[in-house]
């Protein structure tokens, strides 16, 4: 019992550590511009392809390929703002949500049109056997997951707290009118939470591809699972998405080795129903915050 | 006086029109209109989202489905239970939720919607999973059989002039104006003695049992459900149609469900570029026209107008 | 006014929108058979919808080729129903009204085919499903055929690879799709005539991005095999896991990932797979004996010629469907009542699937020689021994 206790944790860990890092998409986009962003499913898809197209198809360096996955994915993010949500005359945050809806469904149709409808695989970051750890196993790919997640997370820590930018971006995530007041240019600042969102989906979607299939329409329950996972955690804080991803990852591979693998879907949505019916603001969310 | 206009407009359709794929085609946009008025009703005049309205709209279906084909129910019996279990289960989703401010409805009903799905497809003793529900009886009056064609069109027309009135009447009344006081601002509503929540409550049950009703038309059609024709991506068309056809406009909601039934077939042209062309049209609507299809051919119109009265004629002078 | 107004232009609007846009386009200036189609071509099912459509258009193009049948061209009017019911009841509706077909082949998929049943029944017209789920032909309804596999059939080719092995204890792993569904319920109906036990049975989502956990409680029951049942891409990521965990046991697929897309996808962890499909995957390792083998070479060989793209296991299904169609349509002159009962009469129809014999009692008219097992060695289909 004890070896499937721990298979479905290292389960849950790797799936869970996927769905943080997009869920901190959601959350660094929302707690500067108040948005919820239909399409980080896509920027997720986007990352995948990117990394299969550049590593298998062009053998780049692994490195040079994740980077420049990433970065094409944060371009992407920078062109949406710029071209689709700062034109709109009058931004009423249903219009933003249906422009961003609009976007999901522009996105997976260029995608269909340039990776065709089919799935492509990528190989695992590094070639090393499995690990055996009490009878169950534990990919490498999971490692190199964890790692990067960890990475990321640290890094956004030390951008917000050190960096004058960062700060910036903190001072209009509180009050955006005050921060425009002091000089802080807050429409740069909604570009650059754009693009830092955008990429992070498409790092989601680096970790993801050597795991699973990614074809052109994978991006939404990957997306819907991160909101899910960025609310459970408090939507608008760092730390949280991560718990909130985490949490949902190893609740959903405990619901499927402990009760049935037909729960597994609802086990997100469940909780998403409960953490607003018992703590709107999510488990490490500032109580009574104002939202949207 | 609009409503004669528009039964007008409906009768004369129904009868002229004799294509059996046209007449199809507009019971689609009747029962699309139908769903579109609920949402409209909460997201104009409510100022809330729905991102699981589908959910209501399968409910109404497999509720009938379910007693009609499985336990052989008259579809007519099955009706008021349908609409009144949509009405419970909205009334249990909507309670603990309109204590927040904010979005959050949409965020809980969007979770509601897709376990709404999930238990669509799981539990399938009875709603018969994926591979669907078969069997659904057509409606019948007597020995007259309303199964499709020119009969069904205007039981869905009749229903949507029913739910026209309805919301035209709500709007209008004391609840209306308390509606759109919450609207514009919740605080003032609520300062003025407006019991917002309470309120809030009710459109968004009203819009479910519209929604309710939607899907009992759309099973006796149909006769034949599955749980992908009430998912989550169909809670998203639902609510496109609202805001393109213009959000707080009852005639938008014909125009939206009306655009969003008939684009995807004239789409077709593009082939694999379809999703292309359709996600940018609905971004440049959204970017051009953010108040909606309706009010911005509306604006339009009267931009020119007024044009044309105050720039003085050339050949005149 | 301006309520007034909106009224007005909203109602002009649509009126014109409905007129306009969906004028009849001409036809050809002679009276062909017109043949409605209605697949999956793009969405989730493109992966089936996509090569019936392009077979349909070639079945059409060679019997046209050969002159038409008694002097009439057909001629295929083929709509998309992106794996929708509602838009297959649309479309539907359209080939019937508006284009004025005799005959209907398709859709795709077992929730679109169904949700057409009725219509068809109702307006009379013949149709040849290209799915699979057996609820379509089961009960018989009079106008409605289907040229897939029932997986009945595939269901029965696994379990008797099973039973030679000498296995007694399976572990069975579905997708949660209508595919999935059937496939559980026929290896869970199936599994006491071949004196087997499912010791755990488990689904997954299609879209799952790693599907360890269900797995791991598979490997607690101790199976001797693992049976999975899903379209790609799921499968693959299956066949990937059980490899990562190192599990020793026999794994089946259905013929759902009967396509070269499944190897390439899976890579090394494929080898070794035992899965049901229909010959084609085979061709060239077929014996000369075998009926099909002229069929199927001549199929494979147009279809690649044509389309440039390799051939799926799918394309077929509506590939015989036009064949059939072809057998039942002389002397009828376009009657649909003549075609349904020409349909019910094709006897010995040797098609890509299998041989077809249709009666009364049998809409779907596929015996078991209609699958074949394989093994994947070295990154190829491997015809087993009956």
């Amino acid at each position: 019992m004890v070896q499937e206790i721990l298979q479905y944790l290292f389960s849950g860990v790797t799936n869970g550590a996927i769905y943080a890092v997009i869920a901190l998409g959601f959350t660094m986009l929302f707690s500067t511009t108040s948005l919820i962003n239909f399409a980080q499913g896509e920027f997720v898809m986007l990352g995948a392809m990117g990394l299969i197209t550049l590593w298998k198809g062009f053998q780049l360096p692994l490195g040079v390929a994740f980077l420049l996955s990433t970065l094409g994915v944060a371009g992407v993010g920078l062109l949406m703002e710029r071209l689709a949500i700062r034109t709109v005359r009058k931004p009423h945050p249903i219009v933003l949500v249906i422009i961003t809806i609009g976007a999901s469904i522009l996105l997976k149709g260029i995608a269909m049109i340039a990776w065709g409808k089919d799935a492509h695989s990528a190989p695992a970051f590094s070639r090393h056997p499995p690990l055996e750890v009490a009878g169950a196993t534990l990919l490498f790919q999971s490692l190199w997951i964890i790692l990067i997640v960890v990475a990321v997370v640290l890094a956004l820590q030390a951008f917000y707290r050190k960096s004058l930018t960062g700060k910036a971006m903190q001072a209009c995530a509180i009050n955006r009118k005050a921060a425009s007041l002091i000089g802080i240019p807050s429409e740069k600042m909604t570009l650059l939470a754009f693009a830092l969102s955008a990429g992070m989906g498409g790092i989601g979607g680096v970790l993801v591809a050597p795991i699973t299939m990614s074809s052109y329409d994978m991006g939404m329950l990957l997306g819907l699972k991160g909101f899910c996972a960025a609310m459970l955690g408090g939507l608008g804080n760092s730390w949280g998405a991560v718990l909130g991803g985490m949490l949902l990852g190893i609740l959903e591979a405990m619901g499927v080795g402990l009760f049935s693998s037909s729960l597994k879907d609802a086990i997100a949505f469940l909780l998403l129903l409960g953490i607003l019916y018992v703590r709107p603001s999510g488990i490490l969310g500032e109580k009574a915050i104002h939202r949207f | 006086m609009k409503q004669i206009l528009f039964a007008v407009a409906v009768l004369t359709m129904g009868l002229t029109i004799s294509q059996s794929y046209h007449l199809q085609l507009l019971t689609f946009i009747g029962i699309h209109t139908i769903l579109a008025l609920g949402l409209n009703m909460l997201m104009g005049y409510a100022g809330q989202i729905s991102l699981g309205h589908a959910a209501f709209y399968g409910l109404g279906a497999y509720a009938t489905g379910i007693l009609t084909a499985h336990w052989g129910w008259s579809p007519w019996a099955a009706l008021p239970v349908a609409l009144a279990g949509t009405f419970v289960v909205a009334f249990l989703v909507a309670l603990p939720m309109l204590k927040l401010s904010g979005y959050y409805l949409g965020m809980g009903t969007l979770g509601f919607g897709m376990i709404a799905f999930i238990v669509f497809r799981e539990w399938s003793s009875l709603t018969g999973g994926d591979s669907g529900l078969v069997g659904i009886p057509s409606l019948t009056v007597g020995t007259f059989s309303v199964s499709s064609g020119k009969p069904y069109f205007f039981l869905v027309w009749g229903c949507v002039l029913l739910a026209f009135i309805a919301c035209e009447r709500l709007v209008d009344s004391r609840v209306g104006r308390a509606l759109r006081a919450i609207h514009d601002s919740e605080k003032a509503a609520a300062a003025m003695g407006i019991d917002t929540s309470r309120l809030k409550i009710w459109v968004f049950v009203f819009s479910a049992v519209l929604a309710g009703l939607a899907g009992f038309l759309y099973a006796h059609l149909v006769t034949f459900i599955s749980p992908n024709s009430f998912g989550f991506l169909v809670s998203i068309r639902i609510v496109t149609m609202v805001v393109i056809g213009g959000m707080a406009s009852i005639w938008g909601s014909l125009l939206g469900a009306a655009v969003l039934t008939i684009l995807p077939d004239w789409l077709h042209v593009f082939t694999d570029y379809e999703m292309v062309v359709y996600g940018l049209i609905l971004m440049a609507i959204m970017i051009f026209v953010p108040q909606g299809l309706t009010r911005g051919i509306l604006d339009t119109y009267e931009r020119s107008r007024r044009k044309a009265f105050t720039t003085p004629d050339p050949s005149q002078s | 006014m301006r309520q007034r107004g909106t009224c007005w232009i909203v109602s002009l609007a649509i009126c014109a929108a409905v007129v306009l846009g969906l004028a009849p386009c001409n036809g050809w200036a002679k009276e062909p058979y017109k043949i409605g189609g209605v697949f999956s071509i793009t969405g989730a099912s493109s992966f089936l919808g996509d090569p019936e459509k392009k077979s349909m258009e070639m079945a059409i193009e060679e019997i046209n080729g050969r002159g038409g049948i008694d002097g009439h061209m057909l001629e295929a009017v083929i709509y998309d129903d992106e794996g929708d019911p509602t838009k297959a009841v649309l479309n539907a509706t359209k080939l019937i009204s508006k284009d004025d077909v005799i005959a209907i082949v398709g859709p795709s998929l077992t929730p679109t085919t169904l949700a057409i049943v009725p219509l068809v029944e109702k307006e009379k017209i013949p149709l040849i499903s290209c799915a699979a789920g057996i609820k379509i032909t089961e009960p018989v309804k009079p106008f409605v055929f289907k040229t897939a596999q029932s997986d009945v059939l595939a269901v029965n080719a696994i379990y008797r690879h099973v039973q030679k092995q000498n296995i007694k204890k399976i572990g069975i792993i579905t997708v949660e799709n209508a595919f999935g569904e059937s496939g559980k319920e026929q290896l869970t109906a199936q599994a006491g005539k071949f004196g087997l036990n499912i010791a755990q049975a488990e689904t997954f989502g299609a879209k799952d991005t790693d599907m360890t956990a269900q797995l791991t409680k598979i490997r607690s029951a101790e199976p001797e095999a693992v049976v999975c049942w899903g379209t790609n891409p799921g499968p693959a990521v299956i066949s990937k896991n059980i490899q990562q965990m190192n599990m020793k046991m026999h794994l089946y697929q259905s013929h759902g990932v009967a396509s070269p897309k499944f190897i390439e996808l899976a890579g090394d962890a494929a080898e070794g797979t035992y899965l049901p499909t229909g010959k084609i995957l085979v061709t060239r390792q077929l014996p000369e004996s075998d009926p099909q083998k002229a069929v199927l070479q001549h199929y494979v060989q147009e279809f690649e010629k044509i389309y440039k793209v390799p051939v799926s296991g799918f394309g077929g299904y509506a590939y015989d469907a036009v064949q059939i169609l072809a057998r039942a349509l002389p002397g009828t002159e376009g009657n649909r009542d003549k075609i349904r009962d020409g349909l019910e009469k094709v006897k010995g129809l040797v098609g890509v699937t299998g041989t077809f014999n249709f009666s009364p009692t049998d809409h779907n008219g596929l015996g078991e020689d209609a699958f074949v097992m394989v093994q994947i060695r070295s990154g190829d289909w491997k015809l087993l021994e009956k």
